[in-house]
């Protein structure tokens, strides 16, 4: 066990290695820079030669690396230059990504919800109407762009019938007090039941939205699973045996159909994250994505790697904590 | 009620009847109030307006952003200001001033009794202090993504590198101090006017180590100060910025100099999405919004919102580079290129309310503008019989345009660009799109005059000939790459003795004379169109006056809710 | 309950070869059938776009009833049954003729995406040892960063947008997950008997690979093939929403008039209800197609 996670740690730290060269150097290939978007449009040829100067960017790209790594070994991963210039990139990471995790979650533990009852309600109704009804309609979310049903969300709920808020994490009226970032924990930490009400609300559409995603993976693998292991040995033991079909049902069929659905939620963190993207930008979140996307725009380089470099760590750190959850369920995995 | 004019179209000198609008707005809202006061209260409140992006910080010196401004603007204020709803220089923090007859020594009288929020005293020590710490800028702090507006119009500083029209500041006694130019400009005192040269109180500068501005890594560290600690004497003060909310929030000043603040508060929220920004109006969580599409401004109407059309103050062109292209050397063919381009169905199909074809490189509303400039109305058949005297009856040119980005000027680049093109195309000429990210590639090139025609435009940042056509023409290897042409040079010197020319009357000949040519003789360009941008409030804002230099100011603004 | 006449079932499949029984099975299945004929439809439209279409999609032949300040666009009319977009062009024939771009678009990222990753595989699964772990890092690496933004940090590098970069934006994220699909059948075969059998009578490595191991690894590569098709015409549309889509929209694609429509979305929905529509319909159909196919191939599902 303890060999395991230490080489899958190792994994982890030669991945951010790899991937922040990767970044430092394609970041630096992209037309334009952060100079241009530093100066703005006014900017005469001298003085973008001046700034350049001044941000040493005329130095060679592995001069430049180095200096990257030297400060960031002393955590300082450079600052902002377009999302929110002037601040700390790793600071502006921080404060956004409890937005993109809150949703996120939200997201996965909707499609969670619905996705494994209806999973194992259709893999039991095997080639009915019901099986057929509920695999198409799993798969129109996957097919309908997740900024194209946030919008429908949106339009439907909050601008025709204008019972859920347009768009933001919380009305600007509420006076809530931040201690985590995480608006409706902060609510429900300081008391402050309205501000976390008034943020739950704020992510009902946009969770739904980014819920389709993950929701028609969940599904389509409880479903399988769950067609798996009604023909194991164990479970026809468990039923010759005349165990109840209720308890067939919880205790041997769903726990073990459960694990291939564990490790699909792993694997959907970067699906979720890159669904965020567009459902932030629709529903304007200020997230990670809603920054990946202005810092693509306005080459914001600091911010970039900081946060595509994050997401990459919680992708391979979720996907270890899933490996080792796998591992404790399933012990034969723990030799391997 | 307190809808701006009507903007019809050729009409000159509008500003006169904004101002009057203006006016009438602010006295219809003071009844409307004084109405409402006598049922009982109706002041206060909190206003919520949609910003189009996060402030870059807020210590306006080393600021060149709009969204910037829009915050500080409520918060500082400089020696001028300008009256509202026009882009005429008004008394603010001076109350008057006077000049030496060489245009080099500026003495104002200030205001007394103003303090900054923080309590320090508002008097000629602290408006030097305010000069000698931008004159005094060192390293980063001299860097034009810094202090652009003071390079722009001051030039250089106090360590001599580049020669500054900024020279000295004597405060004579607490109320009077005179400002030492190196030469005469046209641009003063208006200038003092932009949010840049606001003044900001000495004492919180020192204590928040305002000057602390160092380049880093890629990027800029910023001081305190400009991060949380902007201290003007202004109408409203910083209360805080949620990063995480995408919030900004300001108090009104109990205890500033003038009629105080309607609002209790006024709040920013960041909406980079101009369709969110609308359905946000429409659920009411905002109560206004600056930059509406203008495919919604009917309906925003429609649904009982105040639409306001601010005066166009901006213009936007066909650039013409002609270092690349010798063709594009001979007047005939730009000549061409103008007669080509049909202005009318550009600004019916694809500009915004308001627009209107224009006929020189700012709009009539700013000094200099001549009647009589040569006109270019559409003509294919004229710009065939041009390009073929000239011997290029098949031109081929390469047309930037740009992408990832709307300016006030240019709402719709793909839209112009294909109409544009579409037209050219009509006269023979071959046309090669070149599409650029605006900032991935599209200001470098055309800025290193890398293009034959490109798309691109400005917004006047206050009411003089200089801040337009000096900017465009006064060098001659810019975009355009005059210096390819005899008469580049020319046109730069004759733009540098307009601008230093003191007296008034004078100045306006010279500038309507260089109308004329540049439209005539030299045809750098094509001015295409002026388009005003627009603001809307919901019907229970009142008393919003729009400014055309978009620097509408919040204290006379009330909401009834 | 296993009934007896799965049984049968079961042991008359055993006689039958994979793909014939695979066969057998999609014809029954009422999924792959729908999704079967909103792809033959879609591919039909494609061919005969440039037939169907009654005008050049290109031209602004409506632009005088197009007025920016009043919000007007063309309605619909005689010769035009769809209306203008807001430039004045059909959009009817925009429609049709996107069709066409769309296909593009979603065969070359898949084709692209499957040869890369097809190239990985073969690397590490016939190889193993260093270069697989080489490789499988690699792969590591891609896949960690989410989708999406994989894919705008490839658009973003291109100075210019066209149609290309988005197709080799979607194509690349897909090379990873080809990759680790094709290793993972490929080792898989490389200690199963026929390989060894294959080996042992002295055939090249790479008549081996070639001829034995690729042909198995077929069914999935089908399958995951048929899904990416889908993926990445939603993922170009995506693309397009951010604005990393073509720049030059004179060749309509479905993505790109969806992405374009955004801003004039609440005023006038059906510039965007039409393309999204079409977006929908098209990637359910591969998405059924390649579900139905999954649960054919399935030797599991084999009953």
């Amino acid at each position: 066990m303890l060999r395991f996670t230490v080489r899958r740690l190792a994994q982890l730290v030669l991945v951010v290695v790899v991937l922040s060269m990767l970044l430092f150097g394609w970041l630096r290939l992209l037309p334009g820079g952060p100079v241009s978007a530093l100066l703005g449009d006014r900017a005469t040829p001298e003085a973008r030669a001046q700034l350049e100067a001044q941000l040493g960017m005329d130095q060679p790209l592995i001069v430049q690396y180095w200096k990257f790594l030297e400060r960031a070994v002393s955590g300082d991963f450079g600052t902002s230059t377009g999302v929110q210039r002037g601040t700390p990139a790793l600071e502006v990471f921080l404060t956004r990504f409890p937005a993109t995790l809150e949703l996120s979650i939200l997201a996965l533990l909707l499609a969670v919800a619905v996705g494994v009852p209806l999973g194992y309600l259709a893999a039991r109704r095997r080639g009915t109407w019901l099986d057929n009804l509920t695999i198409t309609s799993s798969l129109v979310g996957v097919a309908v762009p997740v900024f194209f049903s946030a919008f429908l969300l949106k339009y439907v709920f909050a601008i025709e019938l204008g019972v859920l808020p347009v768009s933001g994490r919380q009305d600007t009226g509420i006076d809530a007090t931040r201690v985590t970032g995480f608006y409706i924990l902060d609510g429900l930490l300081t008391r402050e039941f309205d501000a976390a009400w008034n943020a739950l609300v704020h992510l009902v559409l946009p969770a739904i939205a980014l819920a389709t995603i993950p929701f028609a993976v969940i599904f389509r693998i409880t479903r399988a699973a769950v067609l798996d292991v009604v023909d194991e040995d164990y479970v026809r033991t468990a039923r010759a045996k005349g165990l109840s079909a209720m308890v067939v049902r919880t205790r041997h069929v769903l726990h073990n159909a459960m694990l291939p659905v564990v490790t699909t939620i792993g694997l959907q963190t970067g699906a979720l994250l890159a669904g965020a993207v567009l459902t932030e930008r629709v529903f304007n979140i200020s997230g990670i994505g809603q920054a990946v996307a202005i810092g693509f725009q306005r080459k914001d380089f600091p911010v970039l790697q900081v946060v595509i470099l994050a997401a990459a760590m919680v992708y391979v750190l979720v996907n270890l904590l899933v490996d080792l959850t796998y591992a404790l369920i399933d012990p034969r995995l723990r030799t391997r | 009620m307190s809808r701006a004019p009507s903007t019809g179209r050729g009409a000159r000198r509008r500003f006169v009847t904004a101002g009057l609008a203006a006016a009438l707005t602010v006295s219809l809202a003071a009844c409307a109030e004084s109405e409402r006061d006598a049922a009982g209260g109706g002041e206060g409140g909190t206003l919520t307006f949609g910003a189009a992006g996060a402030p870059n910080l807020f210590d306006p010196f080393y600021a060149s952003d709009g969204e910037t401004f829009r915050v500080t603007r409520q918060i500082m204020e400089g020696l001028v200001g300008f009256k509202p709803g026009t882009a005429d220089v008004e008394p603010e923090l001076a109350t008057e001033w006077t000049h030496s007859p060489d245009g080099t020594d500026w003495t104002f009288t200030l205001r007394e009794g103003v303090k900054f929020h923080d309590g320090t005293d508002f008097n000629a020590a602290a408006v030097c202090a305010n000069f000698e710490r931008w004159y005094h800028q060192t390293g980063a702090g001299q860097n034009q993504a810094l202090s652009y507006y003071w390079i722009e119009n001051f030039g250089g500083f106090a360590d001599g590198q580049q020669p500054s029209l900024y020279e000295s500041c004597e405060a004579s006694n607490p109320t009077t101090v005179t400002v030492h130019l190196t030469r005469a400009t046209s641009k003063f005192p208006d200038l003092l006017g932009l949010p840049s040269f606001s003044m900001q109180s000495p004492t919180a500068m020192e204590t928040y180590r305002a000057n602390d501005v160092r380049a880093q890594g890629d990027s800029f560290v910023y001081p305190e100060y400009a991060k949380s600690h902007p201290t003007g004497t202004g109408p409203f003060t910083f209360t805080g910025y949620d990063q995480g909310n995408g919030t900004i929030t300001l108090s009104r000043n109990e205890d500033y100099w003038g009629e105080k603040a309607k609002l209790d508060e006024l709040i920013f929220r960041i909406i980079p999405d101009e369709t969110v920004r609308k359905q946000e109006l429409q659920a009411g969580s905002i109560d206004g919004y600056d930059f509406p599409n203008a495919a919604d401004l009917q309906s925003l109407r429609d649904a009982g919102n105040n639409v306001m059309v601010r005066d166009p103050f901006n213009i936007m062109y066909l650039g013409i580079t002609q270092k690349n292209n010798p063709a594009l050397q001979d007047l005939r063919v730009r000549q061409a290129l103008a007669y080509a381009v049909d202005r009318e169905t550009l600004v019916q199909a694809a500009l915004p309310d308001g627009a209107e074809v224009a006929t020189q490189f700012y709009p009539d509303t700013v000094d200099g503008y001549a009647e009589d400039v040569q006109e270019y109305p559409h003509d294919p058949e004229r710009a065939r019989q041009l390009l073929a005297e000239a011997g290029h009856p098949d031109l081929t040119v390469n047309f930037y345009w740009p992408t990832e980005v709307t300016r006030p000027y240019m709402p719709d680049p793909q839209g112009i660009y294909n109409s544009l093109a579409e037209d050219l195309r009509a006269v023979g000429i071959t046309v090669n799109p070149v599409s650029k990210p605006w900032n991935g590639g599209y200001i470098d090139d055309v800025d290193n005059a890398r293009a034959d025609l490109f798309l691109l435009g400005w917004t006047g940042d206050y009411n003089t000939p200089d801040n337009f056509i000096g900017t465009f023409f006064g060098t001659t290897t810019n975009r355009f790459h005059t210096a390819s042409s005899p008469w580049g040079e020319d046109l730069a010197a004759q733009l540098r003795a307009a601008d230093s020319e003191p007296d008034e009357n004078r100045r306006d000949a010279m500038y309507q004379d260089i109308n004329r040519r540049l439209l005539s003789e030299y045809l750098p360009a094509v001015p295409l169109s002026h388009s005003p941008p627009a603001i809307v409030v919901s019907p229970e804002v009142e008393g919003l006056v729009p400014s055309p230099l978009t620097a509408e100011e919040f204290a006379s603004v009330s909401i009834s809710r | 309950m296993v009934t007896k006449t799965q049984r049968i079932d079961a042991l008359s499949d055993s006689g039958v070869s994979l793909t014939a029984s695979a066969w057998r099975r999609l014809k029954r299945s009422p999924v792959f059938l729908v999704g079967a004929s909103i792809i033959g439809l879609f591919v039909l439209v494609a061919v005969t776009a440039p037939l169907l279409a009654p005008h050049d999609p290109a031209l602004r032949l409506l632009e005088d009833q197009v007025s920016r300040a009043d919000n007007v666009i063309p309605p619909p009319q005689d010769g035009y049954p769809l209306g203008g977009d807001q430039y004045g062009r059909d959009l009817f024939s925009r429609l049709l003729l996107g069709s066409q771009q769309t296909l593009l678009v979603a065969v070359l990222a898949t084709v692209i995406g499957l040869g890369g990753g097809l190239l990985l595989g073969i690397l590490a699964g016939a190889f193993g040892g260093w270069v697989d772990s080489v490789v499988m890092r690699a792969v590591d690496v891609m896949l960690s960063v989410p989708s999406l933004l994989l894919a705008v940090s490839i658009g973003a590098l291109f100075a210019s947008q066209t149609q290309f970069t988005v197709i080799l934006a979607v194509a690349i994220v897909q090379v990873p997950i080809f990759a680790r699909l094709l290793r993972g059948t490929m080792l898989a075969q490389r200690s199963s008997d026929h390989v060894l059998a294959a080996r042992a009578l002295g055939i090249k490595e790479g008549a081996i690979v070639f001829r034995h191991m690729l042909p198995n690894a077929l069914g999935p590569v089908i399958v995951q093939s048929t899904l990416v098709l889908a993926v990445a015409i939603i993922d170009a549309a995506a693309l397009s929403f951010l604005g990393l889509g073509a720049a030059d929209d004179s060749i309509p694609e479905w993505g790109q008039m969806l992405g374009g429509a955004q801003n004039i979305i609440d005023s006038h929905p059906q510039l965007a209800f039409w393309p999204a529509g079409c977006i929908i319909v098209v990637a359910l159909g591969f998405t059924l197609v390649g579900e139905s196919l999954r649960d054919a191939l399935d030797p599991k599902r084999r009953r």
